[in-house]
């Protein structure tokens, strides 16, 4: 319930931030919303001896859409997420984390830093193929999805690293579908899916399916992706794509889920995610 | 390590400045600190919504919350939802004219958390149950079932629309 | 005995709006952690991380070197406890095994959780801390989670006690009964697992105690004041006279806080130690690893009847998993329920036979229902299979088994007597509230839904129940064996300005009594119940209580206070014959006054009559003592009987075997209704204690002994988007076994909840060829027993305790986020 003592600080700018962390060392960890870091810090999991608290820097904020790209800044959070209908998956996924008042703390960039494999949006942010920025004393990079999530709450954020913007693309004409799997409102997902369509005269052009909470990271169920991918859309393509989501996965057992069920929810989800996404 | 660090925070109206250490939890700040014990502690993994109270507006749990966080920040709890002259909230009033509370300890996590949703909609017709028990997903009860606070969030919304029962 | 009618009131009858909510809606309410005092310490409490093990050394030196860190204290320094922690059940010839059990473990350990030092500081935050410094050195010994595994004795829990076999008990009637099942066209059989459940009341315990000057004042979270304050003179030797306990505003009980605390001892003694006042708040994990758990059974269940379906026989074996010690109640949970082991059914020969066993878990005992709801399910759901076994409506299988409405007061094979039932009564409602052939054809049709199939399915469970706990020469200590008999006091004390103080030995703590208690009182008086205020959960202030649990506190307090008032009543009736120069006779409470029949005009109020009682003596009658005060306690006479038909309707998607609880209805019976909001409120919220347990909680302890349902994550109350809203009505047949014909319904919807729930999937399911599922009906379960009926896979575990999960550095505990691994909790 306390976590262990800590020393604080707020940073008014990136830059600041930056030289914080690597003052404060390895132990040093940045605060945004606190809704990763505090349960887990509660409960004595972690104990950072230094806390930089980013949430007033005005930079990491804002959502710029309308282009090709949509940029989030690291601060923006699930709440202001779920109201974006427009920005399509990322918003209805929001919608479904936790509860409003997680979603008024929780940010999208301290929600990626995590890297949790339990949590909604690394799927997402991994079908969307999308990428972060991050911002070090030596400058920015930028990491694609499929290589931030490197393991259980690991990610390629390195120490002294800043992530301050998310981008993913706007991928007009893509039908999208997520599909959360719990045992009551609030939960975490037992399993989830992310998928997104795009349809062409009856055709599936391109498909992007992500799961969640089936491995230490997101994961691509690309074998299903390949028997969809230029076929025709309808209910029997459909499932026989899904029945391939689970290929290549092993996920461990919890209390919830044995492994076996686990790859069944995979496909009965990918299916429905499926279904949603190409409004068939 | 773990030196206090200055916070200034408004609680329900009223302006207080204290040197705080920084792990100090906003829920035991509000409680054990400016003595507020209406906000409560149900949970340690931030499921039960009973320490909910509202910052800038909007609703947090604040055991997940540290106080020094809300420097310069607008708080409300339970106690702030009664007027000066003793007038109960709509939804105070709700919860009592529907039995919406058995032994009252998730109560005022369940007020504020209500008061966000309804502050937070848009659209004018009444709020129905679906929105109420989605809205309430992050509180906790075990006493009531739920259904009369359903009934309490739906008739203290009539009654800010004006609309008699 | 005659039933006396109520007079004619205003307020008994209404739902008028709580006396209690205004300082619980505002945030004014006092509960324990409110309580701060000058000078108050803070305790945490160390507890062992091995499930079994001796205890070699505990090194607190680093934890007391912290600043503000006052003691560090182990079982060894607290040798000066004069008892150990009660167990109150001591059934005249029956041998009980009783395993010692000390606030702080002497020596060795048998749970997770058991507590071996505590720390005592300045700081809320800096014990936690100081208690993660305190070192303790274990030397693990084997562990035995499961209850039948536990049964072969081959490991020990306490080798003192030379086996696990904690005791064994049984009661039935009517004949032998395994040549009464021999004797059966058919019998139905089964093994049936009622999994480990947690009370989960929002408020967690908490303690402050107060040593002073020779006197303890203690608030504690509780359900039992007055029974904290008696065994406080039994373990440390300070007498009851000096001793005060206070349930302050307690944050639900669930039965869960119907027990006497390590803690409560732990923090008495620590302020005694240090001239102090010491305060305890329970974190959630540790009430998940600590507070008590409820059910935990396996049960093996035979049901012999005709083949027309008239049941002959039932024989219920139940292997009770106690735990690893006793709290106050624990090996007596089971025995609870074979009080109703024929249920709603004229059975003629019936058994129960209760073997108690001892695991390295933590104790179970008293949760919502204690005993009746795991007999009820046991019941109901075999009586569902038998229908289905004869190809009969399990409806009318239930109605032609019935105990009729004419052979009441009941007589059950076993001894116990049921005061009153009409089952026929409410089931018939139910059923007009449910319609039957619409429910069918609405079945049938998502069933066979061309794209998203859903296999709706309908479920009932007719109950009765046996609570108002309890008669005390049937209970006590001569009798079934409780360590006191379960009266109930009251002190009704009207005021010289005319309005009205009620004490009373019961402890609400959320059933709302300060409201129906005034209504009670204030009919009896003519005035509004506004102007009688209710006060509760301090011995200090009333006669001695027995607490509120076992839906006793209506049914056996409300009446105390009903007997009270109305021999105050006499007595103004008196008073007011006096001054009007007429007969006490023919004085009635009628329109706010006690006033002359048949010209209520000349009448006096309670005001006035005070007025004569405690000013103006005068006007008093020769000879009589002055004030208007009563002191009573109520022994009843019986238990009492609700009844009742609930049924409830669930949807299963087959594709994830997810179970969504669409419909309820609750047709109930607890006598007359004092204030029916009240009991519309205990029923919604006891039917969603049940469906929590029927298909999301679950305690589960790995094969390590180890809790894995360690928090809110993955102990999962149903939120408010799991129930629906409950279709609820009542039939009120009065009881015979008190004056207001009252029952009680605090637990009745746990009780009868779960096997409506179980029903209702098994209805979806069975053309699979499904014919029963153990709960926690999670989704997992179903759809294993979906795969095992299509002959892919073994089904659903058998029980799940004893699981092994990968550790928890490399999944999630549960429902819950990663966790890292390492890191203490």
């Amino acid at each position: 319930m306390i976590p262990a003592e800590f020393d604080y600080v707020v940073a008014d700018s990136v830059d600041e931030a930056i030289g914080l962390l690597s003052d404060g060392g390895e132990d040093a960890k940045l605060l945004a919303g606190g809704h990763s870091l505090l349960p887990l810090m509660k409960l004595r999991f972690a104990a950072p001896s230094l806390l930089v608290d980013i949430s007033r820097i005005e930079e990491l904020r804002g959502v710029q859409a309308g282009g090709d790209t949509i940029r989030i800044g690291a601060l923006t959070r699930h709440a202001d997420l779920q109201e974006r209908d427009d920005l399509g998956l990322i918003a209805t996924a929001a919608k479904q984390i936790a509860d409003q008042q997680v979603r008024n703390r929780g940010t999208i960039g301290g929600s990626l830093a995590n890297g949790d494999t339990a949590a909604d949006l690394p799927g997402v942010l991994l079908a969307l193929e999308g990428s972060v920025i991050v911002r070090s004393a030596s400058g920015e990079r930028e990491i694609a999805a499929a290589d931030l999530f490197q393991g259980y709450l690991s990610t390629a954020i390195e120490p002294g690293e800043v992530l301050t913007e998310v981008r993913i693309p706007a991928l007009a004409g893509y039908g999208f579908g997520y599909e959360k799997f719990n045992r009551r409102s609030e939960d975490w997902a037992m399993v989830g899916v992310s998928a997104l369509v795009k349809a062409a005269d009856g055709d599936c052009e391109d498909v992007r399916i992500a799961l969640t909470h089936m491995a230490s990271t997101p994961l691509r169920a690309s074998a299903a992706e390949d028997a969809l991918r230029g076929q025709p859309l309808n209910e029997q393509t459909i499932a026989a794509a899904a029945q391939l989501a689970a290929e290549g996965t092993s996920p461990l057992g919890d209390l919830n889920a044995s492994p076996e069920y686990k790859r069944h929810l995979a496909r009965v989800l990918t299916k429905r995610a499926l279904t949603t996404a190409s409004a068939v | 390590m773990g030196r206090t660090v200055p916070v200034k925070v408004a609680v329900n109206g009223e302006s207080h400045e204290s040197e705080i250490p920084a792990r100090l939890l906003l829920v035991h700040y509000l409680r054990d600190e400016l003595g507020l014990t209406g906000t409560h502690v149900g949970c340690d993994t931030s499921n039960c919504g009973a320490c909910t109270c509202l910052v800038d507006g909007e609703s947090v749990k604040s055991c997940t919350v540290l106080a020094v966080q809300c420097d310069g920040a607008q708080i409300t709890t339970i106690e702030g939802m009664t007027g000066d002259d003793g007038a109960l909230h709509p939804l105070q009033e709700g919860f009592w004219a529907n039995h919406g509370l058995q032994c009252g300890y998730c109560t005022p996590g369940m007020i504020m958390a209500a008061a966000d949703l309804l502050a937070r909609r848009t659209g004018d017709g009444p709020i129905s149950e679906e929105e109420v028990r989605k809205g309430l997903e992050g509180n906790l009860c075990r006493c009531t079932g739920y259904q009369n606070i359903v009934k309490a969030v739906q008739a203290a919304a009539e009654a800010s629309r004006g609309v008699t029962a | 005995m005659s039933i006396i009618e109520a007079p004619v009131g205003r307020s008994v009858g209404q739902s008028l709006r709580r006396k209690e909510d205004p300082r619980l809606i505002t945030g004014r309410a006092t509960y324990v952690d409110d309580v701060v005092l000058p000078g108050m310490l803070y305790m945490a409490v160390v507890r062992s991380t091995e499930a079994h093990a001796k205890v070699v050394a505990i090194d607190g030196s680093s934890a007391l070197g912290r600043p503000g860190i006052r003691g560090v204290y182990t079982g060894e320094d607290m040798s000066d406890l004069l008892a150990p922690l009660p167990m109150a059940w001591a059934p005249p010839g029956v041998e009980i095994k009783t395993p010692e059990r000390w606030p702080l473990a002497r020596g060795h350990v048998a749970h997770v959780g058991d507590a071996v030092a505590m720390v005592v500081g300045d700081d809320r935050y800096a014990v936690v801390d100081a208690a993660q410094q305190v070192d303790v050195e274990y030397e693990s010994l084997p562990v035995v989670v499961d209850v039948e595994e536990a049964l072969k004795d081959e490991i020990l829990v306490h080798e003192s006690l030379g086996t696990n076999k904690a005791h064994e008990w049984s009661m039935g009637g009517g004949g032998d009964i395994e040549q009464a099942l021999a004797d059966s066209e058919v019998v139905i059989e089964r093994r049936i697992v009622n999994h480990r459940t947690a009370g989960a009341a929002i408020e967690c315990r908490g303690v402050v105690a107060e040593y002073r000057a020779g006197q303890l004042t203690v608030w504690s979270s509780t359900q039992v004041p007055h029974l904290v304050r008696l065994f406080f003179a039994v373990q440390m030797g300070i007498s009851e006279d000096k001793v005060r306990v206070i349930a302050p505003e307690v944050g639900g009980g669930f039965g869960g806080k119907l027990q006497i605390m390590a803690e409560e001892t732990l923090c008495a003694w620590a302020s005694k130690q240090l001239g102090r006042p010491v305060k305890w708040i329970e974190t959630r994990s540790e009430n998940m690893l600590v507070s008590h758990h409820g059910r935990d059974q396996v049960d093996y269940v035979r049901m012999g009847a005709t083949r027309d379906g008239r049941i002959t026989a039932f024989h219920a074996n139940i292997i009770q998993d106690l735990g690893a010690y006793f709290g106050l109640l624990t090996p007596m949970i089971p025995e609870l329920g074979a009080f109703v082991m024929t249920g709603c059914y004229k059975i003629p020969v019936v058994q129960t036979d209760i073997t108690g066993v001892l695991t390295n878990k933590f104790f179970t005992d008293a949760i919502r229902g204690a005993g009746r709801p795991e007999m009820t399910h046991m019941l109901e759901v075999t009586i569902d299979q038998l229908a289905d076994e004869l190809g009969l409506d399990p409806i009318e299988v239930r109605r032609k088994n019935f105990i009729p409405e004419a052979d009441f007061p009941y007589e059950t094979p076993y001894g116990i007597t049921y005061d009153s039932g009409n089952y026929e009564a409410a089931l018939d409602r139910a059923l007009e509230m449910v319609d039957m052939d619409a429910f069918r054809a609405e079945q049938a049709q998502l069933r066979n839904h061309p794209t998203r199939p859903i296999l709706r399915g309908i479920g009932f469970s007719t109950y009765t129940e046996i609570c108002g706990l309890a008669p005390s020469r049937a209970v006590g200590p001569s009798g079934f064996g409780l360590g006191i008999g379960l009266y109930e006091s009251a002190i009704v004390r009207v005021h010289p300005t005319g309005s009205v103080t009620v004490y009373t030995g019961a402890s609400p703590h959320g059933q709302g009594h300060e409201t129906g208690f005034a209504q009670i009182v204030a009919d009896r008086f003519g005035v509004d119940p506004a102007v009688v205020e209710v006060v509760h959960g301090d011995t200090a202030t009333g006669p001695m209580g027995l607490g509120t649990y076992g839906s006793r506190s209506l049914s056996i307090g409300g009446v105390a206070c009903a007997h009270a008032a109305e021999k105050i009543a006499a007595k103004c009736r008196e008073i007011v014959a006096h001054n009007l120069e007429a007969d006490p006779g023919d004085i009635e409470v009628r329109n706010g006054k006690f006033s002359l029949r048949g010209d209520p005009d000349q009448g006096m109020t309670l005001a006035e009559v005070a007025g004569c009682a405690y000013i103006d003596a005068t006007k008093m009658p020769e000879g009589m003592e002055l004030g208007l005060e009563q002191t009573l306690i109520y022994d009843p006479s019986n238990f009492v009987f609700p009844f009742g038909t609930h049924v409830c309707v669930v949807d299963v998607d087959p594709e994830t075997g997810k179970v969504s609880v669409v419909r309820w209805v609750a047709v109930d019976d607890c006598g007359p209704a004092v204030n029916p909001m009240l009991i519309d409120g205990q029923v919604h919220g006891g039917v969603t204690h049940g469906i929590g347990q029927a298909l999301y909680e679950q305690v589960v302890y790995d094969e390590r002994g180890q809790l894995i349902t360690g928090t809110f994550l993955d102990y999962a109350l149903p939120t408010a988007e799991e129930v629906p809203n409950f279709e609820t009505d009542r039939t009120e047949t009065k009881s015979p076994s008190n004056s207001l014909g009252v029952k009680g319904i605090g637990e009745a919807g746990t009780i009868a909840a779960t096997p409506a729930v179980v029903n209702a999937v098994i209805d979806a399911l069975r053309h699979e060829g499904i014919s029963y599922i153990d709960m926690p009906l999670t989704p997992m379960r179903v759809w294993q027993a979906l795969e095992e009926a299509r002959g892919r896979g073994d089904g659903p575990r058998d029980s799940e305790q004893g699981v092994s999960l990968p550790p928890q550095g490399e999944g999630s505990a549960g429902s819950g986020p990663t966790i890292p691994e390492g890191g203490e909790s």
